[in-house]
């Protein structure tokens, strides 16, 4: 019997290996037409940057709603909008505010430009399919949640989050989880009531509804204004389409969104790679163990041998 | 329980207030001043001095879109609305609903495939839109407080006031890391 070694079982599983690939390549292009697009009578905000007068209502409501700790100021402080963190940046959503308000100064413009950022619950999110305990769920309503009794805490969904939302809460040293905008489901959106920021705003710069609808609404409010807009509607198409969409008289690489993204869910690209790790991880343990006994096996068989 | 009992009062006490003025006919010149408390939650109601704005404002038309019978002054939406009879009330919440996002709202307007003013504002959006948008162009007050002063609640609403964090939190805070 030709004896197993090293190189020679490398070699086997390489050529597994591809077989493996190949049939999930197939597999790929099969569904590559197909994207899911997201449940089809979703919620959604549609988000009209020109109405946003920075008043932080939102910031504030959301803090009451989520019962989330007592800001280090007050909501009525314009002066957070001045904090820089590193890098220059400007606020972003932590584990005390799942939603914060940015002031961009866009030349030529007249007044400063105010823009919300919170969880755009992502048609495929990309935290959910990072999450290894599955602790995201998108929500038939629309709304990204997660099970924080399950979360471990690795902050994969950080890195993963095309718009960096999930914020952690470092503040904890004995359960840090992850913390972020989960559309007032538990409280409001699974009831059929609009998130706590968008009831709240007194400018109604957002517009709560079927997420079909407000594509409608979006484009009709271009059309019938069409100067008073960019032609694009932020959320649309990026990543495979968000609940949440904006509006904008500003061009969205210019007040801190990344136009770069893609119109393919993050899911499309690691689906091929993540495919096969089930696949490794049950049939690879199986097949080395098998090997290794049988190699042990033959020696162990020699050794009595030799002893007799 | 007593705080929200007292709230409902005094929202049925004001609905009583401005009925009689919803009521009125609204020839000529309209009412001298409105409250419009409907929304008061965190914020006293705001006395909108109506005649004022009617010297100010260049048509009805500007507040009131069709509703006063005046042709609108913008030629959008005088592609459909002419100029002819007031409607039967011309407030602003005959028509801006106060649950914009409610269930029902949204239903309402989902099975009613030929409306076309689908994204038509809420009450407070509004008011707000109207009001800011102006006074923002015009030169007029634009702080929250200068319309309606912000109540008790309001101030807890908001941190603000004597619910404001202790400066030392947040200082505290910024050295901890």
């Amino acid at each position: 019997m030709k004896k197993l070694n090293r190189r020679s079982f490398l070699k086997g599983g390489l050529a597994g290996g591809a077989a493996i690939a190949a049939v999930g390549t197939s597999k790929q292009a099969a569904a590559g037409t197909h994207n899911f697009g997201g449940y089809p009578d979703s919620m959604g905000v549609l988000v009209d940057l020109t109405k946003c007068v920075g008043c932080r209502t939102c910031e504030a409501a959301c803090n009451k709603e989520q019962g989330l700790p007592v800001p280090d100021k007050p909501f009525d402080d314009p002066s957070v909008f001045e904090e820089k963190r590193e890098g220059g940046l400007p606020r972003r959503t932590s584990e005390k505010a799942y939603t914060v308000v940015q002031k961009y100064d866009v030349p030529g413009r007249e007044h400063p430009l105010f823009r919300k950022v919170q969880c755009n619950h992502c048609n495929e999110p990309a935290c959910l399919t990072s999450c290894f305990v599955n602790a995201y769920k998108k929500t038939p309503e629309g709304a990204v949640i997660y099970d924080k009794t399950v979360c471990v805490g690795c902050r994969t969904c950080m890195v993963a989050c095309p718009f960096y939302i999930p914020a952690y809460s470092y503040s904890s040293p004995t359960n840090p989880v992850i913390k972020k905008c989960i559309m007032c489901y538990d409280t409001r959106l699974k009831f059929g009531r609009p998130p706590a920021c968008v009831e709240a705003c007194p400018q109604e710069v957002m517009t709560f509804g079927k997420r079909k609808d407000l594509l409608k609404l979006a484009h009709q409010r271009i059309s019938e204004k069409p100067d008073a807009y960019i032609d694009h509607v932020y959320g649309e198409t990026e990543v495979g389409g968000t609940a949440w969409m904006y509006l904008s008289d500003v061009p969205f690489e210019k007040i801190g969104y990344d136009t770069h993204l893609g119109k393919e869910p993050i899911i499309s690209y690691v689906k091929e790679f993540l495919g096969m790790v089930p696949m490794v991880l049950t049939i690879w343990p199986a097949l080395f163990t098998g090997f290794h006994l049988l190699s042990n096996r033959k020696d162990a068989l020699k050794n009595e041998d030799n002893k007799s | 329980m007593g705080g929200r009992k007292k709230t409902l009062l005094g929202m049925a006490a004001l609905m009583l207030l401005t009925a009689p003025l919803a009521a009125q006919s609204w020839a000529a010149e309209g009412p001298g001043t409105v409250e419009l408390g409907s929304l008061a939650n965190y914020y006293s109601p705001v006395t909108f001095d109506h005649a004022m704005h009617t010297g100010v404002a260049a048509s009805c038309a500007d507040c009131h879109h069709h509703t006063t019978g005046l042709a609108p002054t913008n030629p959008s939406c005088a592609r459909c609305h002419k100029a002819g009879e007031q409607t039967s009330s011309v407030a602003c919440k005959s028509c801006h609903s106060d649950q914009r996002f409610s269930a029902e709202n949204l239903a309402k307007i989902e099975g009613n495939p030929q409306l076309y003013h689908k994204g038509k504002p809420g009450l407070k959006g509004a008011y707000h839109q109207k009001c800011l948008g102006c006074h923002t162009t015009m030169g007029g007050p634009t702080g929250c407080q200068d319309c309606h002063t912000r109540n008790d609640k309001g101030d807890a609403f908001f941190n603000s006031g004597k619910y404001a964090p202790a400066p030392s939190a947040s200082a505290g805070h910024e050295g901890g890391h």
